[in-house]
């Protein structure tokens, strides 16, 4: 007789990419394509997989995913070419008075 | 082909993300992960929110290295070893306290790839001292106040504790060193037994620093020697980063929340000075700073 016994839960891989952690931050990151030079620093550092260096009209550059960046800085903090600034969303750019 | 997805739930900036990405992407994907429980199983292994791309595994807090022997095993009799490393990614708490039965592991020497992903408390429930808590660091359990000043004592010496078992590769790295940690992690995989691996993971949240300083936290730790980035292959010391100008404890203490309170007393500035003799300490042990 043969028992076939499940243990634990089996997942799907890469489930996770179901969920855009893009709206967690106050600020997004921002690639200059005139200064990346595609050392793909940034694309090692990035905590969450969301800059990447591709080939855009013939030059490659790092292209950020805002559907997931969180915001955090890291990416700019590492880039030697002062290429990527980081700015506040457009719904927190809010007039205090 | 990702071997570990995007939206996944870490704080944003978080170094324990950097270090697994790097080490996955090392391994090129090729590989059995078993991940005790801790932020790398919360933020990745929810029901329905799995975010990894390669085999997993999540076990009990403490049993890690023995299922990883188990695996590392079973590959053997099955013939399949040459599918992939057998790497364990455990917390601190989870490598130096609970799951501490990881001398069995190098005590039969099975083939695995231990990871600690050392982020320096219990991070997951909160921020809780561990024995890889540095001196001085307030956490929920050692909190500072007027009696106590942070944690008593200092980070257990797990390094020395793989290599008194006579691991045949012990390497310490830290999340802003990625092609560090893709060389050791590399290396670890060609070597035969059971290896460990130490990775400095800064934690946004509970160290209390911001996203944009989390590499420069990393940095300081390396370049005031408070955590040396050494290499050993059969208990011989192979490599260590030098530092040119190493730089005072403070500079890296300041701007941590963890450590805020020792600077506001004249007590705490004798835990910053017994600080700065485990720094000098590691730099003469290692010969961390480079001669002039
Ligand atoms: C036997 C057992 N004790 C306690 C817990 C509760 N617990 C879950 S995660 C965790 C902390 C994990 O700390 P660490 O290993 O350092 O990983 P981190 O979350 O910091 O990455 C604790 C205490 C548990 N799940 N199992
Ligand atoms: S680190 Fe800077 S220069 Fe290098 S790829 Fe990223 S954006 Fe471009
Ligand atoms: S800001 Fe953070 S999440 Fe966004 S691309 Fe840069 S490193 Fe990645
Ligand atoms: S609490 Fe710390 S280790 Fe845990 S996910 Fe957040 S930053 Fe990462
Ligand atoms: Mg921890």
């Amino acid at each position: 007789m043969k028992i076939r016994l499940n243990i634990g839960a089996i997942s799907e891989p890469l489930q996770s990419e179901q969920f855009k952690t893009g709206d967690w931050g106050t600020e997004w990151s921002f690639v200059d394509r005139e200064k990346c030079t595609a050392c793909r620093v940034c694309e090692q550092f990035c905590p969450d997989g969301c800059i990447e260096v591709k080939e855009i009209e013939g030059k490659e550059v790092a292209v950020v995913d805002h559907n997931y960046c969180k915001g955090c800085g890291v990416c700019a903090s590492v880039c030697r070419y002062g290429a990527i600034k980081m700015e506040l969303k457009e719904l927190f750019k809010v007039d205090v008075c | 082909m990702r071997f570990f997805g995007r939206g996944h739930g870490a704080c944003p900036g978080c170094g324990l993300a950097i270090a697994v990405r790097n080490i996955l992407e090392a391994l090129e994907g090729k590989c059995f992960v078993v991940n005790p429980t801790g932020c790398l199983e919360i933020i990745s292994s929810q029901y329905g929110r799995n975010a990894w791309g390669v085999p997993y595994i999540h076990p009990l807090f403490d049993n890690a290295a023995a299922v990883a022997c188990g695996i590392s095993e079973a590959l053997k009799v099955l013939g399949r070893e040459d599918e992939g490393e057998v790497v364990v990614l455990a917390g601190d708490g989870a490598t130096a306290d609970i799951g501490l039965t990881l001398h069995g592991m190098f005590d039969r020497n099975h083939d695995v790839i231990y990871i600690c992903l050392d982020n320096e408390a219990y991070q997951n429930t909160g921020h809780q001292q561990s024995a890889l808590t540095p001196l001085g660091e307030a956490t929920t359990t050692t909190p500072a106040g007027k009696l106590m000043l942070g944690k008593i004592g200092r980070k257990k010496d797990m390094v020395a504790i793989a290599l008194a078992h006579g691991s045949p590769y012990v390497a310490t790295s830290s999340a802003v060193l990625p092609a560090d940690i893709r060389r050791k992690v590399k290396k670890a995989a060609k070597i035969e037994g059971a290896k460990y691996i130490q990775i400095h993971c800064p934690c946004v949240t509970g160290w209390g620093i911001d996203g944009k300083d989390v590499v420069k936290v990393g940095n300081l730790a390396i370049e005031t020697a408070l955590y040396p980035i050494v290499e050993f292959e059969n208990g011989k010391l192979l490599t260590v980063r030098k530092v040119k100008e190493r730089k005072p404890v403070e500079e890296y203490l300041k701007i941590q929340r963890r450590f805020r309170h020792l600077f506001t007393s004249p007590e705490g500035r004798k835990v910053i000075e017994e600080i700065q003799k485990i720094a000098d300490e590691n730099a003469l042990r290692y010969g961390i700073d480079l001669k002039k």
